[in-house]
């Protein structure tokens, strides 16, 4: 474990049926970062973090996962060694409540730690206490952003993985959800990788940051550098939110 | 009055039947969308199965008091392996390599199967209609109604055997764990759902249920014939369709009440045409509630 990264992916090529989506990513987390992934529409970012999870496994390269090839893994054996996903498009599953979506997330353990783990998801995000029996279908989008990543949470990960966070929120609702994943690495050191479109936000939290475009990373730093780098700043923060 | 009332039993008592193999088509439609066509003939074969345990272990134990009881369980038992094994079996070689093929290949393997199955029997058990003598025959009389101890068995097991799915696919991981792979497969992955394993336990509940029923259609009609799949499966099809499909509930209301329009059409009008009935009352149904009487309308926020 010591001094090799959490989550290494190495040269990744992944395809949609002959059409390549990732063309040979190399990103690197480390044990207790938040590390990020920007980059435009259709860049690759969500195809990387669904290979991750092996939905769809890489082609070409090599998943790693605390010091384990994870690249053939089935999905829910991946997810099984503790990789949580809040993935894009919330998928809340629309016909079960908040509270068993919750449940659903701590079905790894059985529901072992579920009493104490829901009332921290409730501390965290109180909306979903008020909600907790209503169908998860029923939802606002914002309240699906913070089911989806209080469901990731109750799986007790070691790297949790947030496709776009912040994505359909109100400005305040998102910097709440930045908050409270800052909070969540400074306390309990939980290790994240995340995918933006909300750069700024987003480098301003990172550790460790990379760049994507057209299924490439080009750019990698710590999220201060990428913050000041020019190109960066011109393609993805300039008339963007300050 | 009396008579109106013999056939409501009567018809009840069918449908119970007809709703225990509905549950098989709604919950394997519900978790993988596609219709197993081979799950009345699984049904067939949970009757010819306990038709087997009946030849093979009443000479031994013979027809007198406990023996029958014990009888009947083991009936009951060797059906529901030998029908979980070969639904479990078909599942893993014949639709599992055609998930994520196009809509009508597992179809198509579904028909197969059941066109396999019902063959074999024909020719392993011989195309002859096959009888048991009466099981249990006591017959009770309430107020000018007579009521069999077979049908108050066959509804009390239905009943039962209703609730007991019920709470599993309402209160407990393993239902938890059909429900998501039913609404999102993908995302049930990634929380560490084994989505395979899910789906083939779905299967195998499906298919013990359909043994149960077997079961109890031999142990009522007293004869199992290797076409019995056909004729009951698509009406329990049909009941599955008619009561909303996906729908639990909605499968054992849709055989209660097929079961009630055969027997009471049968009563008042002409037995010929009771399929007929069956099948204009759901077409009528679906004009006007495509999704079934408890389908749930696809209301859903993305």
């Amino acid at each position: 474990m010591s001094g090799e990264p959490l989550l290494k992916v190495r040269g990744v090529e992944t395809y949609y049926g002959n059409i390549r989506a990732l063309n040979g990513v190399n990103v690197e987390v480390n044990q207790g970062e938040i590390a990020c992934l920007i980059g435009a529409n259709g860049a690759g970012k969500s195809t990387l973090m669904m290979t991750i999870c092996g939905s769809p496994q890489a082609r070409t390269g090599q998943v790693i996962f605390d010091g384990k090839d994870i690249t053939r893994l089935p999905t829910h054996e991946i997810a099984r060694l503790r990789i949580a996903q809040s993935p894009e498009g919330r998928r809340i599953f629309p016909r079960m409540t908040v509270f068993e979506n919750l449940q659903m997330g701590a079905s790894l353990d059985n529901l072992k730690y579920f009493d104490e783990d829901v009332k921290r998801i409730f501390k965290l995000f109180p909306r979903l206490e008020e909600r907790q029996s209503q169908r998860g279908g029923t939802l606002s989008g914002g309240e699906q952003q913070m089911l989806s990543i209080g469901r990731a949470l109750m799986a007790r990960p070691k790297l949790l993985l947030l496709d776009e966070p912040s994505l359909g929120l109100a400005p305040l609702i998102s910097k709440q959800i930045f908050e409270a994943i800052k909070e969540l690495n400074k306390t309990e050191g939980l290790t994240v990788f995340l995918v933006e479109q909300n750069a700024f936000a987003a480098l301003r939290l990172s550790d460790r940051a990379y760049v994507m475009v057209n299924g490439n990373v080009t750019m990698q730093g710590s999220g201060k550098e990428l913050l000041a780098n020019p190109e960066v700043r011109a393609a993805y923060l300039e008339g963007g939110r300050h | 009055m009396e008579y109106f009332v013999q056939q409501l039993v009567n018809g009840l008592t069918l449908g119970s039947i007809y709703g225990l193999v509905a549950i098989g088509y709604t919950m394997v439609y519900g978790i993988i969308g596609m219709v197993n066509f081979a799950h009345g003939d699984i049904f067939m074969l949970g009757a010819f199965a306990a038709l087997i345990v009946f030849l093979v272990l009443s000479p031994i134990i013979g027809l007198a008091g406990v023996a029958v009881l014990v009888l009947l369980l083991a009936m009951l038992v060797v059906a529901m392996l030998v029908t979980s094994l070969w639904n479990w079996t078909i599942e893993r070689v014949a639709y599992r390599p055609l998930r994520g093929s196009f809509r009508l290949a597992p179809l198509i393997t579904a028909i197969g199967m059941s066109i396999f199955l019902s063959n074999f029997i024909q020719v392993a058990q011989g195309p002859r209609n096959k009888p048991i003598p009466g099981l249990v025959n006591n017959v009770y009389n309430i107020a000018g109604i007579s009521i069999s101890l077979k049908q108050i068995v066959i509804m009390v097991v239905t009943a039962t055997l209703l609730a007991v799915f019920w709470y599993i696919v309402n209160h407990t991981p393993l239902g938890r764990a059909q429900r998501a792979t039913e609404q999102d497969r993908k995302m049930a992955a990634l929380l560490g759902i084994d989505v395979d394993r899910t789906i083939s336990i779905t299967f195998i509940m499906g298919a013990a249920l359909a043994a149960v029923a077997g079961s109890m259609y031999l142990i009522y009609y007293g004869v199992a014939s290797y076409n019995d799949g056909f004729v009951p499966g698509v009406k329990a099809f049909t009941a599955a369709v008619l009561g909303g499909i996906g729908s639990l509930p909605g499968a054992v209301l849709g055989g209660l009440l097929i079961g009630l329009i055969e027997s009471l059409w049968s009563a008042y009008f002409t037995i010929a045409y009771k399929d007929v009935a069956t099948f204009a009352i759901l077409a009528f149904v679906l004009i006007f509630k495509p999704s079934g009487l408890l389908g749930r309308p696809e209301v859903e926020k993305v």
